[in-house]
């Protein structure tokens, strides 16, 4: 292995436990990030004379080192004395088991203080490791303003005295529900960037909830939140096929990740066990639901979703309970439910496209033409925007307004 | 770290004079400010005047303009504040969701500018 090859691999690994426990030390997103960037530069050279036992540990004190030398050479004060009597901690030798301060990390970067967008960007770049140009590519922004947001983020987090802590028990719950829809947020990103994209926002959204699982074992909204992902991410091969989205209940099930299935079946069952309900968990059965054998099983998805009403009162709930109400078998009941929905949600596209199949299905083939037109305009992705066009070629021919 | 609570409310939602809600809210801060003290964060802390008696002033070309009213018009005013020196802004936060200010209208935490640090000035 070249020195390059080895060195990546260890970053690959270990890249957010490095920077876990320097920033744990220094306080400093950006001093942590530049350290470990210098080390890394040092190991290039010096590893070519043979990679060292623990390149883990030899990369934190070298890192260590040189955000000591940054900084002396800077300004004097008293937190920066504070800072490098915990720094000094590494720079003569560190620890061969190095603390695991990912938790804390993970917290931080999704702190409420932050906005959503920033909370996400920072997450992906500190603890998945994704590069600056791979995070503004997903989020189709330019490479210099994803780069701002997150100095930005980072500058705040530091001015702003964000701790680097894993939060107490009277906010535990909100501040857990911020790093799992931080994690969603990801996955969701992931998902709607369909198969194309060369780095997979949904594999990373999965890793960071196993961690999360890992480090903070035994919370039923964790192992909720990663069974919803796993569910879903079951299905990634089966929900295109000739360029065009297929629901659930039409996929070919023989390309469903049975690995997947089964271990989010039974993380769910796990979650479930712990009577600490929650919404992940909810989402996490109506996703396993609509995978029930032989076909979706919309009533108990029904059911789902009113429980989902009651912790989530959100019109995009409401409109997702319509859709299952409608498979049960009362279009009428469910179109009646939509429109009054129409106010909030004129701009939410999957409210044109439930709209247009309830109206197709109640014979108003008019209406169901010209509220597909609606969705087609607004897809997220071409597979979605085929997969209406379809639907709506099919419609009968008083489907021509 | 040092944080100034910016507290806002719309006066409209605030309890009236003379009504139990009243001796409730002020309470409120009351008990708040107690547990500040008890807890040794407490700097400084008041409640401010209504915004009809503020007086707002500015040098513009040399010359003093001073006007009736606030900085700026806005439905929510600022009705008072706390100093305190507390660990970090989760403790901050802790504070301000402890203010009768919270469900009623919206309390800003700024941190206080530090000159020692290079990664805060």
């Amino acid at each position: 292995m070249t020195t390059q090859a080895a060195l990546e691999a260890v970053l690959r690994q270990d890249r957010g436990r490095l920077l876990a426990a320097l920033i744990a030390r220094c306080r400093d997103f950006s001093l942590a990030e530049e350290a470990l960037q210098e080390a890394a530069l040092s190991a290039l050279t010096l590893w070519q004379r043979g990679t060292p036992a623990n390149p883990t540990a030899w990369l934190l004190r070298v890192a260590s080192r040189k955000a000591i030398d940054r900084l002396r050479h800077g300004q004097r004060g008293a937190l920066v004395r504070e800072t490098l009597e915990r720094l000094s901690q590494f720079e003569g030798d560190a620890p061969e088991d190095i603390p695991d301060d990912r938790l804390r990390l993970i917290f931080t970067c999704c702190h409420p203080a932050l906005e959503p967008k920033s909370q996400v960007a920072l997450t992906l770049r500190t603890v998945c490791g994704l590069t600056t140009a791979d995070i503004a590519r997903a989020f189709l922004d330019a490479e210099p303003t994803m780069g701002q947001r997150l100095s930005r983020a980072k500058a705040k987090i530091a001015k702003a005295g964000i701790p680097f802590a894993v939060p107490g028990p009277e906010v535990w719950a909100d501040r857990l529900d911020a790093v799992l829809t931080t994690a969603y947020l990801i996955f969701t990103t992931g998902y709607s960037a369909g198969p194309d994209e060369p780095r997979d926002l949904c594999a990373e959204a999965i890793f960071l909830t196993r961690l999360v699982n890992h480090l903070r074992p035994a919370e039923a909204e964790v192992e909720g939140a990663l069974a919803l992902m796993l569910l879903t991410h079951a299905r990634r091969a089966a929900r295109h096929g000739a360029g065009a989205t297929i629901p659930p209940a039409a996929q070919d099930r023989s390309l469903w990740d049975a690995r997947h299935v089964e271990e989010g079946r039974a993380l769910l069952q796990s979650a479930f066990a712990r009577r600490r309900p929650g919404p992940f968990q909810i989402k996490a059965a109506i996703a396993d639901c609509h995978m029930a054998d032989p076909g979706p099983d919309w009533p108990q998805i029904t059911a789902l979703y009113d429980v989902l009403w009651r912790m989530e009162p959100t019109p995009v709930v409401a409109l997702n309970r319509a859709v299952a109400l409608a498979e049960t078998g009362d279009a009428a009941a469910a179109l009646a439910l939509v429109d009054s929905l129409s106010g909030v949600l004129a701009d939410y596209q999957p409210f044109h496209a439930a709209r247009a199949a309830l109206l197709a299905r109640m014979g108003r083939l008019a209406e169901s033409h010209a509220a597909y037109d609606l969705a087609i305009r607004d897809a997220a992705t071409a597979q979605d925007a085929a997969f209406l066009i379809l639907a709506r070629q099919k419609l009968p021919s008083g489907g021509q307004s | 770290m040092k944080y100034l609570l910016l507290l806002y409310v719309d006066p409209a939602k605030e309890p009236a004079q003379n009504t139990p809600e009243l001796g409730a809210y002020l309470g409120g801060f009351y008990a708040a400010s107690q547990k500040m003290v008890a807890d040794g964060a407490l700097i400084a802390g008041e409640g401010l005047g209504p915004v009809e008696t503020a007086t707002s002033l500015r040098i513009r070309g040399g010359k003093v303009e001073t006007m009736d009213g606030p900085f700026a018009e806005t439905r929510e005013h600022l009705g008072g504040f706390y100093l305190i020196d507390v660990p970090d802004l989760d403790a901050a936060l802790a504070y301000a969701a402890s203010l009768p200010t919270a469900p009623l209208g919206t309390v800003e935490v700024r941190p206080v500018m530090i000159y020692d640090d290079a990664s805060g000035a």
